[in-house]
């Protein structure tokens, strides 16, 4: 291989790890996204949970007066 | 066509990973030797797209800088934004293949006398600095404002960068694109064309991935304030 065609070779590749480098990145954002959703699903559940059960009591209590 | 514009990202990524393969390999085993420069010239099918790709990114980037200014509409901050994140990338890969080439060619990594090179890096930076000023001020309205009037200023440079080689007549810097049209072999520009399009379209694949999890994290603070 002439030095002229390891220099191609190489700003080839500079390219290439730019773009693998991006999707690295990415994909730590993507997995930081996935744990925000799971703890904002399970924040929406734990709301609902306890509507539900405030809910039968009320009624109980209704009824009662 | 609605299916199209919802999997632009798809279809963006694809085509580049197709033109980009077809292009490397046109580069690589199709194209003639240049007479002056032999085998290190085919850098520039891979520099002068990701240069001219970074200046589209900074154009597309100020012009969505001017919508948030003349509209108000909030979704051109991140649009904008997102452009000239990506022109950033671009100025990157500019600056290595670029700094590569020059050892091939020159026997140095930069100089200094080239004002085509000087210019390109002031570009570069200047948009650095853009993320210095956005990410110093808090959001809202006000940060969207400055941040879009830096980001026009800086497409004040973008002519100026292309222009400086023939305006300066500095002989260092090479001048492929005159007046007179493409000063090469018809091989040598499909091929050209080849990677620029490719690189295009992998900037906007880029641009509507790095959107789509922009806006994703915007949506998903505005929940959580919601059910805080």
């Amino acid at each position: 291989m002439t030095s002229a065609e390891k220099y191609v070779t190489a700003a080839y590749v500079v390219v290439l790890a730019v773009v693998l480098l991006y999707v690295v990145v990415y994909a730590f954002k993507l997995q930081r996204l996935d744990r925000e959703v799971a703890r904002l699903a399970e924040l929406a559940r734990d709301r609902h949970s306890d509507t539900e059960s405030v809910e039968p009591e009320r009624e109980v209590a209704e009824t009662r007066s | 066509m609605t299916s199209l514009r919802e999997n632009r990202g798809v279809v963006l990524s694809a085509g580049a990973a197709i033109l980009l393969l077809v292009g490397t390999a046109l580069a690589f085993w199709w194209v003639p030797n240049d007479a002056d420069q032999g085998f290190s010239q085919r850098i520039f099918y891979i520099h002068v797209p990701a240069a001219l790709t970074a200046y589209a990114c900074f154009g597309w980037g100020a012009w969505k800088a001017l919508r948030l200014l003349s509209t108000r509409v909030d979704r051109y901050d991140l649009e904008s934004y997102t452009a000239i994140h990506m022109g950033v990338i671009f100025g990157i890969v500019t600056l290595a293949t670029g700094s590569i080439w020059a050892k091939v060619s020159w026997n140095v990594w930069w100089t200094w006398s080239s004002r085509q090179l000087v210019l390109f890096l002031v570009l570069f930076l200047f948009y650095s600095a853009y993320f210095m000023l956005r990410y110093s001020t808090d959001p809202g309205p006000r940060r969207s404002r400055m941040s879009a009037v830096y980001a026009l200023f800086g497409v004040v440079l973008i002519p100026v960068s292309f222009l400086a080689i023939r305006l300066a007549e500095d002989f260092i810097h090479p001048v492929v694109f005159n007046r007179d049209g493409p000063q090469m072999d018809g091989s040598m520009f499909l091929t050209f064309c080849v990677v620029f399009a490719g690189t295009l379209a992998l900037a906007g694949a880029l641009y509507v991935n790095e959107l789509t999890g922009k806006r994703l994290d915007r949506n998903l603070r505005e929940l959580e304030e919601a059910l805080a």
